[in-house]
C-alpha cells in the first residue's frame, strides 16, 4: 500500500465529506460525484481560472472563488449551486454562446461537447445578448487537423497542453479583450508551422468543435481529453516507479 | 568604489548658490506647461541670465506647480523670500517681466497670479512639496530640499524594523485605488524568507485622466528612488523595480538619469553610503496596457509575457516575480515615504482623517474654472475642491456629478457634495479613490454617455483571459451604446444591470470587477436619464 | 548650467542605438539588425527582455514586421507564437509602417468631456481614414490614446510627436492642412 495521504473534513453543498489534503475544491467535489461546471480545467494541466464557470461560494469569504484553483483547507463550507451562482452560470455561458459561431446542428463535434453539454446541464435554453457572429477563417492547412476560431472559447487547454506536456509551444492567444484569438507560430497557417509536432493533443484536449480531425463531418468529433491526465502520469513515471518500488 | 556623496556639504553649496543673486526665477516646465509652450520662456528667462542681467537672475526649470490650464507658469522669487507667480506667460511676456523685477524691484500686474488664490491656499503639498522648486534633473536641487536625509538617517541609525514601524504609525494607504494599508505590504514582504526578493513601483497609471504619478517620476524623480530604498531596506530587498507606462517617456529618461546620478553619488547600488545596504533599481517600460496597473499582471510584463493577471492566491509577497516574493507599491505611496521616515509617522498620521491619513493628488480636470494638478488633506470636502480650489463650474453652467477612480470608479451627484474624499467615504457612495482622477461634468454631460464612454474603455483594454470581462464588457457596451441612442427597450435596461452583477462578481480581477461601477454608480443616481431614453412603446418616461 | 560635477557623465542617454561592430552582418544585409543586436548583447539575450527589445525593433525599423518578430524570436530563444501574442497584446506595438504622418487625438476623460470624440470623427471623415489605419494614400495615419496626461489643456492632439492642447474640430483639421500642406 501506498503511504497514507492526510485528509480534512469539508463540506459541500452540506454534505460532510473527507478531502485529500491540498488538492482543490473541484477534485474534491468530482471524487465525490458533486457536479461543478468547468470547461477551461483540464485534469493534467495547471488550473487558470478562465472560464469562471466553477465558481463557488465560500463561506465567510465575500468574494466567489473559481473551485478548479481554491485548495481545500479543514472544514472549508462550499456552496456549489445557489440560485444566484446558477443565474451567473447561466449568463457565462449565454455570453460565450453569443461570442462565437455555436450551431450545434451543424458542428462536427454535436453530442460530444463539453460546451453544449454544460449548457445543457446548466439549463442554459436561450441567449438574451446580441449574437457577434464573427467571421474568422477556418484553417484547414494542416494535413491531419482543422482549426475553427469561430468555435473557440479561449479556454487555452491547447495553448496549455502544448506548451507543459508537449513542450512545443504552437500555439498561443494573440491581441486581447474581445480581439484574443488563438494563433499558431506567427499567425501563419498551421499547416506551414515548423514547431508543430503534429501529437495532436491539442486537438484532444479541445472541450469545442474549434480543433477538430480533417475530414470529420457533423457529429462525428470525438475529443479525448481524459488521455491528458494519463500522459501526464506516465511522464511521472507513476506506473513504472511503482512497479520498481514494490 | 567613488566617495559617498555628502548631503550636508551639497545642502549647503545648493542653499549658497540659491542666494547667490537677488532673484530667482522658477520656470515651470512640466510636460504639461512645455506643451503650452514653457520651453520659449525658459530660454528667454535664461538669456537675460546669460545676458546683461546675470548678476542679479538666476533662472531654474522646475517641476508642476499645479495650475495647468493656465500655463506656462512662471515664479519669480525674491533672496527676501518674496514671491511672485505669473500665467500664461511667453517669451516676450518672460523677459518684460523679468526685467522689470530686476529693474524696479516689483511685481507686473499684467499675468499676475495671485498667490492667495483658494486654488493654491486650501492645497497641503506633501508629496507635491518639492514640484515647482527644485529643478527635477540636479541631485543638488533635490538635497537642497533635504533630499535623502530620510535615507541616510535610516540606514545609519534606524533598524529596517524602525523603518517599517514609522510607517505602520504613519497608517499610509496605497495610493493606487485599494487602499492596502501600506505596512501591511511591507510586514509581508520583510517577513518572507529571503535571499532573493523585489520591491515592484508602479508607475503605470491608466486611469484615463490622471497624470499625477507622470508628474512625481517626471518632476521629483529622486524621491521616488529615496522611497524604495527606504522601501528595500525595510523589507530586505536588493533589488527593485519600476514599471513606467511607455506613454511617459520623459519620465523614463529623468528617472534613468536620476538612477545614474544616484548610483554615482553611491546613494544606490553597492555599499549604500558606505552601510552594508545594496540596492540596484532599474526600469521597465510598459507598451500601452490598462490591465498591467492589475499586480500580477505587471509582474507578467516585466518578465516579457502578456500582461493577463494571473489567479490568486499565491499573492505576490509569496510569489512574484521571476517566482521571488515581490511587493508592489505605487509611485504616490513610495513619494510619501521619504517624509514620513523623516517627520514621523505621528506627523503622517496627523493629517487628513483617522481612517485616511495624510494627503492625496488629484488630477482635477473637466467643466471647471481652475484645472491642474492638487494635493489636499484627506477628508477635504468635493465641494471644496470643486467650488474653492477648482473655482468652481465654466461660465453659465451648473455642476452636475465628480467622477472618481476612472473606469473602476463612480460618478458622484450634487447632493453629495459634502462628503469628505476619504477611501471609504468614496466607498459608501459607490465609486471608488482611485489613482486620483477627478473630473468634473457640468449639466451639459449625458450620464449614459459617460457610462458608455467608460465601457468602451473596460472593453478594449479587457485582457481577455477570462470569459464574464471580456464578453461581457461587449455586451455591456453594446447594451449603453442601443439605450444611449434612444432604442433600448426595458428588457435591455434589465440585461445590462443582470451583467453589472455577473461581471463584477464573477471575473478573474480588480479590472473586471470593477468595470461595472461607472454603470451601476450613474443607475443608483442618474436612473431618470436611462428611464428617458426607453423607447416609449416599451413604457419609458419619454 | 544644470551639468555639474555631481550630474557629468549622466546626460549619455543619445546613444541608445549604436552599431556593434564586431557582429555579424544580416543575411538580409539590412544593417538595421546590428542594431537589434547591439540590445541584445547588452542585455545579455535575457528572455524576459522581450518587450524592451520590441520597443528598440520598432524604434529602428518604424514597425514589427514577420521577419523582425521571427529574428527576436530566436535571439530570445522564445516560441514565435509567444513573441506574436506579446506583441499583439500590446497598444503601443504596430505591424504596418505606419503614413508620413501621424495625428494621435488623446481620448482620456477629460478630453471625452471637452469633445474628443468630434475631433477623432471629424479628422476621419476629412482625411478618409479609419481610427488605427493609414490613408489610403499613406499620407496620414490617425491613432486614438487613452490619456496623455495633458488634461489641464484638453482636449489634446499630437501632430508628428508635437502636442497640441487647446483643440477643436476645425482647429485640428487646420493643424493638419498646415502639416499636410493642405493637399488631399
Amino acid at each position: 500500500m501506498a503511504e497514507r495521504v492526510p485528509t480534512v473534513p469539508i463540506t459541500i453543498d452540506g454534505v460532510e465529506m473527507e478531502a485529500t489534503a491540498g488538492e482543490t475544491v473541484l477534485q474534491c467535489a468530482r471524487r465525490h460525484g458533486v457536479d461543478i461546471p468547468s470547461l477551461c480545467f483540464l485534469e493534467g494541466l495547471s488550473p487558470v481560472g478562465g472560464c469562471r464557470l466553477c465558481v463557488v461560494e465560500v463561506a465567510e469569504d465575500l468574494r466567489l472563488r473559481p473551485a478548479c484553483a481554491t485548495t481545500v483547507t479543514s472544514d472549508m463550507e462550499v456552496t456549489t449551486q445557489s440560485s444566484r451562482l446558477r443565474s451567473y452560470r447561466r449568463s457565462i455561458l449565454e455570453l460565450l454562446f453569443a461570442e462565437g459561431n455555436h450551431v450545434c446542428a451543424v458542428c462536427v463535434s454535436n453530442g460530444a461537447c463539453e460546451l453544449q453539454d454544460v449548457a445543457v446541464r446548466c439549463g442554459m435554453d436561450h441567449v438574451r445578448y446580441e449574437l457577434q457572429a464573427p467571421r474568422r477563417r477556418v484553417d484547414a492547412s494542416h494535413p491531419r487537423y482543422v482549426f475553427d476560431p469561430n468555435r473557440c472559447i479561449l479556454c487555452t487547454r491547447c495553448v496549455r497542453v502544448c506548451d507543459e506536456i508537449e513542450g512545443a509551444h504552437v500555439w498561443d492567444v494573440a491581441h486581447r479583450g474581445h480581439g484574443a484569438e488563438l494563433v499558431t507560430d506567427l499567425h501563419r497557417p498551421w499547416g506551414e508551422s515548423t514547431s508543430c509536432t503534429w501529437c495532436g493533443k491539442c486537438v484532444a484536449s479541445c472541450p469545442t468543435g474549434a480543433l477538430s480531425h480533417q475530414g470529420s463531418s457533423v457529429g462525428e468529433m470525438r475529443h479525448t481529453p481524459d488521455m491528458i491526465a494519463w500522459l501526464v502520469a506516465a511522464r511521472r513515471r507513476e506506473w513504472t516507479e511503482r512497479e520498481a518500488r514494490r | 568604489m567613488a566617495a559617498p556623496i555628502d548631503l550636508h556639504e551639497v545642502a549647503e553649496r545648493e542653499r549658497e548658490e540659491q542666494f547667490r543673486t537677488p532673484l530667482r526665477v522658477h520656470v515651470c516646465h512640466s510636460t504639461s506647461c512645455a506643451t503650452a509652450g514653457s520651453g520659449a520662456v525658459l530660454q528667454a528667462a535664461r538669456d537675460l541670465a546669460e545676458g546683461d542681467l546675470a548678476s542679479s537672475v538666476a533662472v531654474s526649470p522646475t517641476g508642476c506647480m499645479g495650475l495647468c490650464s493656465a500655463g506656462p507658469l512662471l515664479r519669480v522669487v525674491e533672496r527676501g523670500g518674496g514671491q511672485h507667480d505669473y500665467h500664461h506667460v511667453t517669451g516676450a511676456a518672460a523677459e518684460r517681466i523679468v526685467r522689470h523685477h530686476a529693474d524696479r524691484g516689483a511685481a507686473v500686474p499684467e499675468h499676475r497670479l495671485d498667490t492667495a488664490l483658494p486654488f493654491f491656499a486650501r492645497q497641503h503639498r506633501v508629496v507635491l512639496a518639492n514640484a515647482g522648486e527644485i529643478d527635477p534633473d540636479r541631485i543638488e536641487s533635490y538635497v537642497a530640499h533635504g533630499g535623502y536625509a530620510a535615507l541616510e538617517r535610516a540606514l545609519t541609525s534606524m533598524t529596517p524594523e524602525d523603518v517599517l514601524d514609522q510607517v505602520r504609525r504613519s497608517r499610509l494607504r496605497g495610493r493606487g485605488g485599494a487602499g492596502y494599508p501600506t505596512a501591511n505590504k511591507w510586514a509581508l514582504l520583510a517577513a518572507a524568507p529571503g535571499p532573493v526578493k523585489y520591491v515592484v513601483a508602479n508607475g503605470d497609471e491608466g486611469d484615463p485622466g490622471a497624470y499625477m504619478d507622470r508628474t512625481i517620476m517626471e518632476d521629483d524623480p529622486h524621491r521616488v528612488l529615496e522611497g524604495i530604498a527606504l522601501a528595500a531596506y525595510a523589507t530586505g530587498a536588493r533589488h527593485a523595480y519600476i514599471y513606467v507606462r511607455a506613454e511617459y517617456p520623459r519620465a523614463v529618461e529623468r528617472l534613468d538619469r536620476a538612477i545614474k546620478v544616484a548610483r554615482r553619488n553611491r546613494l544606490l547600488g553597492r555599499r549604500i553610503l558606505d552601510t552594508d545596504v545594496d540596492l540596484d533599481i532599474e526600469i521597465r517600460i510598459g507598451a500601452g496596457a490598462f490591465v498591467c496597473g492589475e499586480e500580477t499582471a505587471l509582474l507578467a510584463s516585466i518578465e516579457g509575457r502578456r500582461g493577463t493577471p494571473r489567479l490568486r492566491p499565491p499573492y505576490p509577497t509569496e510569489r512574484g516575480l521571476f517566482g521571488a516574493p515581490t511587493m508592489i507599491n505605487n509611485v504616490e505611496t513610495l513619494a510619501n515615504i521619504a517624509p514620513i521616515v523623516a517627520n514621523g509617522g505621528d506627523w503622517f498620521a496627523s493629517i487628513g482623517t483617522p481612517g485616511s491619513t495624510g494627503t492625496k493628488v488629484f488630477a482635477l480636470a473637466g467643466d471647471l474654472v481652475n484645472t491642474g494638478l492638487i494635493e489636499v488633506p484627506m477628508g477635504t470636502t468635493l465641494r471644496d475642491i470643486v467650488e474653492d480650489i477648482g473655482g468652481g463650474m465654466t461660465e453659465g453652467h451648473t455642476f452636475k456629478a465628480a467622477q472618481t477612480g476612472g473606469p473602476s470608479g463612480g460618478c458622484i451627484p450634487a447632493r453629495y457634495l459634502d462628503t469628505p474624499v476619504d477611501y471609504d467615504s468614496l466607498r459608501a457612495l459607490g465609486s471608488i479613490m482611485g489613482s486620483g482622477g477627478l473630473i468634473v461634468m457640468d449639466d451639459r454631460t449625458r450620464m449614459p454617455d459617460v457610462a458608455r464612454f467608460f465601457m468602451e474603455f473596460s472593453k478594449d483594454e479587457s485582457c481577455g483571459a477570462c470569459a464574464p470581462c471580456r464578453a461581457g464588457t461587449v455586451q455591456m457596451h453594446h447594451l449603453l451604446t442601443t439605450i444611449s441612442s434612444g432604442r433600448g427597450r426595458r428588457r435591455d435596461l434589465r440585461d445590462l444591470e443582470h451583467l453589472c452583477a455577473v461581471v463584477r462578481d464573477t471575473s478573474l480581477c480588480g479590472l473586471g470587477q470593477t468595470a461595472p461601477n461607472p454603470v451601476l454608480s450613474t443607475l443608483q443616481y442618474f436612473r431618470d436619464e436611462y428611464e428617458a431614453l426607453i423607447a416609449p412603446a416599451e413604457g419609458g418616461h419619454g | 548650467m544644470s551639468d555639474t560635477a555631481l550630474e557629468a557623465g549622466a546626460s549619455a542617454s543619445g546613444s541608445r542605438h549604436t552599431v556593434d561592430p564586431g557582429r555579424p552582418e544580416h543575411p538580409s544585409g539590412d544593417d538595421r539588425f546590428a542594431l537589434v543586436d547591439t540590445h541584445l548583447r547588452r542585455v545579455h539575450d535575457a528572455q524576459d527582455q522581450l518587450i524592451e527589445t520590441l520597443h528598440v525593433a520598432q524604434d529602428v525599423f518604424g514597425f514589427l514586421s514577420d521577419d523582425v518578430l521571427l529574428y527576436v524570436a530566436r535571439a530570445l530563444r522564445l516560441p514565435p507564437s509567444m513573441v506574436y501574442g506579446v506583441a499583439t497584446f500590446y497598444h503601443l506595438f504596430t505591424f504596418e509602417p505606419p503614413g508620413e504622418h501621424t495625428c494621435t487625438v488623446c481620448t482620456g476623460t477629460a478630453c471625452f468631456v471637452k469633445g474628443a470624440d468630434d475631433i477623432v470623427a471629424d479628422v476621419a471623415t476629412a482625411h478618409g481614414v479609419h481610427v488605427g489605419d493609414t490613408s489610403a494614400d499613406g499620407r496620414l495615419t490617425l491613432r486614438t490614446a487613452r490619456c496623455l496626461g495633458s488634461c489641464g489643456l484638453a482636449p489634446v492632439v499630437v501632430l508628428d510627436g508635437v502636442v497640441h492642447g487647446h483643440q477643436s474640430p476645425s482647429g485640428a483639421l487646420a493643424l493638419l492642412d498646415g502639416e499636410l500642406g493642405g493637399v488631399r
